[in-house]
C-alpha cells in the first residue's frame, strides 16, 4: 500500500508500483534499517534497486544492518533552496560510509548512506552540533518520524570523534 | 602512450570529417528577462547561425536540441523559419549535452540521414525555470527515489555535488582560495567580451566574503542563470569548405561517459574523481593529441570546482595538483592555456555549455568578438593585449577542448582544431 506523510510542509510519497521503496521504508517505519542482499554474489546494495549492480541477479533478501559509521563527505547548506528547510539552516547533508562491507567489493566502494545530521530523537541537528560534525566523524543512525508507516533514516553523533576534518576558508 | 591509446571505444576514421560552420546567439540577459518565449529566442539564434554560416535555410535539414521541458522543440523552430527537416531529436539534459550531441550530428550524417545539423539551447534560465532549483520548482512533492536526496534537502545541483568538492579538498588540501581563482579569471575575461553579462572584475577576497549557499560554496563559486539561446551548426568538411569561415574541424567527441551508478555514483569512488576519468581514455585517442597540445580550454563552470576537477581528470594537471593548476596563472589569457575566454558561465552566461562551444569555434577563426577595431576585411585587427577591456582572441590558437559537465558522474568531451 502506497506510504504518504507530510515532513517539515513537504509531501512525501511512495506509490503502490515501487516494491523495493516501500520494503525500505516499511522497516524504517519500525526503526530497523534493513538493505536488500543479493542472493548470488551476498553484496549488499544501497538504495533499494530491482537488480544487482554487482552481478545483475534479480533474487535479492532483506537482511538486518547496523545504522553504525563514518562521515566520508558532506554539505553544509546555508541557503536553503526548498521551502521545507529555510526554517532550518545550517543543515547538513551527509554520506556515511556504513561499517558493514566498507572497502568491498573494492577499496573504491562502500555502502553510503545519506541523511541529515539529527538530534537523537530525529530533529534536524541546531548550529552548535553542526558545527562539530565534518568528515571522519563517527554516526549512528536515528529515525525521523514522518508518519505512521514512514520514517525517514537520519544520522546522529555517536559521541565525540577524534581528528574530525572540517571545511575551512 | 598510455595502455588505453590503442584501446579507444570509438573509430577515428571520423576526425576532421565533420565541422562546426556556424554558430549564433541572442544576448545573455537577467533584471527584466528576455521578454521573449524560448520558440522565439530560438528561432533567432539558429537563424544568427545559418546567416554566420552563410547557408541558407534549405541547406539546414538536420535539427538537436536540449532542454529540462522547459524549451520549445525542435521541428517548431525549423518551421518558423522555413526548414524542411529530414532529422530532428529533442533530447532531455542540460550541461554536457553540446558535445554529445555533436557526436549524434555526425552519426546521422555518416548515416546518410541528413547533411546539415543545428544543435541549439534556448532557455529563460532567469525568468522561468531556474535550473539551480529556486521558484517553482523548489515546492514539488517528493516521491519514491527522491525520498533518498530531495527529502534531505539535497536538491539543488550546488548540494547534490558538493560532497565530491569538499573530498577534494580533504583528500588533496585543496584550498577554496586556490578554487576561487577561477572566478578571478574568469571575470577579467568577461571584461573582455562586450555581450558577457558580469564584466566586472572580481578578487579572491570578493569571492571568499560572498556568502556561503552551500559548503565548500560561496555565492560566487556559483554560476549566473540567465535568459538566452544559442546554436551552432554541423555539417561535412567537404560542405564546410563552401562555407563563409575558417571550419572548426572536430577531432574527438565523448558523449555522455559515465561513473558507475550515475543517480547514486557517490557508492563509488574516489567520490572526488568525475566522469572525466573515463571520458580521457576516448577524448584523447581518437584526438591523436593529448592534453599538452591543447591551445585553449572550455571547462565547463557550472561552479568554480567544476571547472578545476574536469581539467585534472581529462589530465591536464595531476590528480589532486588541480587548486594550483587553475590559481597558478596558466589558465589566464595570455596564460599557457587560457581556460573559457568568454568569462563562461560563471561570468558570461549560462545555457548549459553551448556558449563554452561557441566561444572556442571564434577563437580557432581567430575572429573572438571582443573590442579590436575590425578592419577593412571584416575581420578583426586582433591586438593581443589582455588588459582589462582589450583583447581575448588566444594567438595561434589551432587546438582546443570543451569539457562539458552534467554532475559528477556524466560528463562530454570534444577537441577541434583550426580547419
Amino acid at each position: 500500500m502506497a506510504l504518504q506523510g507530510n515532513y517539515l510542509g513537504m509531501d512525501l510519497t511512495v506509490d503502490d508500483l515501487d516494491i523495493e521503496n516501500l520494503a525500505y521504508f516499511g522497516y524504517c517505519a519500525e526503526h530497523r534499517f534493513h538493505l536488500q542482499e543479493c542472493t548470488g554474489c551476498k553484496l549488499v546494495r544501497y538504495p533499494p534497486t530491482t537488480a544487482c549492480p554487482w552481478c545483475m541477479r534479480a533474487e535479492s533478501r532483506w537482511v538486518p544492518i547496523e545504522g553504525a559509521g563514518t562521515v566520508h563527505s558532506y554539505g553544509e547548506v546555508h541557503h536553503a533552496i526548498q521551502p521545507a528547510f529555510k526554517a532550518h539552516v545550517p543543515y547538513m547533508i551527509l554520506l556515511i560510509d556504513l561499517d558493514t562491507q566498507k572497502g568491498k567489493p573494492s577499496e573504491y566502494e562502500a555502502l553510503r548512506v545519506a541523511g541529515n545530521l539529527v538530534t537523537p530523537d530525529g530533529n534536524l541537528a541546531p548550529a552548535e552540533m553542526v558545527a562539530k560534525v565534518g568528515i571522519g566523524s563517527r554516526m549512528r543512525m536515528a529515525f525521523s518520524d514522518v508518519s505512521p508507516g514512514l520514517s525517514l533514516p537520519q544520522w546522529t553523533m555517536d559521541g565525540i570523534s577524534e581528528g574530525v576534518w572540517r571545511y575551512k576558508e | 602512450m598510455s595502455a588505453s591509446e590503442t584501446d579507444a571505444s570509438t573509430p577515428k576514421f571520423l576526425a576532421d570529417k565533420y565541422a562546426i560552420v556556424g554558430v549564433g546567439e541572442t544576448a545573455f540577459m537577467r533584471g527584466q528577462g528576455s521578454g521573449r518565449t524560448t520558440r522565439a529566442m530560438g528561432t533567432q539564434a539558429v537563424r544568427a547561425a545559418i546567416e554566420d554560416a552563410g547557408l541558407e535555410a534549405g541547406d539546414v535539414d538536420g535539427m538537436l536540441s536540449y532542454s529540462f521541458n522547459d524549451s520549445t522543440f525542435s521541428p517548431m523552430i525549423a518551421g518558423d523559419l522555413g526548414i524542411r527537416l529530414n532529422f530532428y531529436m529533442d533530447v532531455y539534459g542540460g550541461g554536457s549535452s553540446t558535445e554529445a550531441l555533436v557526436g549524434i550530428a555526425i552519426g546521422v550524417i555518416a548515416a546518410g540521414m541528413c547533411k546539415t545539423v543545428v544543435v541549439f539551447r534556448s532557455m529563460n534560465g532567469f525568468s522561468q525555470v531556474r535550473i539551480g532549483g529556486t521558484g517553482a520548482r523548489s515546492a514539488v512533492p517528493v516521491s519514491g527515489d527522491a525520498l533518498h536526496n530531495r527529502a534531505y534537502g539535497w536538491q539543488s545541483a550546488g548540494q547534490m555535488f558538493a560532497p565530491s568538492f569538499m573530498r577534494h579538498m580533504h583528500d588533496y588540501g585543496t584550498t577554496a582560495g586556490q578554487v576561487a581563482m577561477v572566478k578571478v579569471i574568469h571575470s577579467q575575461h568577461a571584461a573582455n567580451n562586450p555581450k558577457a553579462l558580469y564584466r566586472k572584475p572580481v578578487t579572491v577576497d570578493d569571492v571568499l566574503s560572498s556568502r556561503m549557499i552551500c559548503k565548500p560554496l560561496h555565492l560566487l563559486d556559483c554560476c549566473v542563470e540567465t535568459d538566452n539561446a544559442c546554436a551552432i551548426i554541423v555539417t561535412s568538411a567537404d560542405r564546410a569548405r563552401d562555407c563563409k569561415h575558417t571550419p572548426a574541424l572536430i577531432r574527438s567527441v565523448v558523449g555522455r561517459v559515465c561513473k558507475p551508478r550515475i543517480d547514486m555514483h557517490y557508492q563509488h569512488g574516489p567520490i572526488s574523481t568525475v566522469a572525466g576519468y573515463y571520458g580521457k581514455d576516448i577524448l584523447w585517442p581518437n584526438a591523436g593529441v593529448g592534453p599538452e597540445d591543447i591551445d585553449i580550454t572550455g571547462s565547463y563552470d557550472a561552479f568554480t570546482f567544476t571547472t578545476m576537477l574536469q581539467l585534472e581528470d581529462y589530465g591536464f594537471c595531476k590528480k589532486g595538483e588541480g587548486g594550483n593548476y587553475v590559481s597558478d596563472g596558466t589558465m589566464k589569457l595570455g596564460g599557457k592555456r587560457p581556460n573559457n575566454t568568454s568569462g563562461g558561465h560563471l561570468c558570461e552566461g549560462y545555457t548549459h555549455g553551448i556558449a563554452m562551444v561557441i566561444e572556442n569555434v571564434r577563437q580557432l577563426r581567430h575572429d573572438v568578438d571582443d573590442s579590436c577595431p575590425v578592419g577593412a576585411d571584416g575581420h578583426r585587427q586582433h591586438t593581443y593585449d589582455y588588459s582589462l577591456g582589450g583583447c581575448r582572441q588566444v594567438r595561434d590558437a589551432e587546438l582546443t577542448a570543451n569539457l562539458g559537465w552534467a554532475m559528477p558522474g556524466t560528463g562530454s568531451a570534444m577537441v577541434m582544431r583550426r580547419g
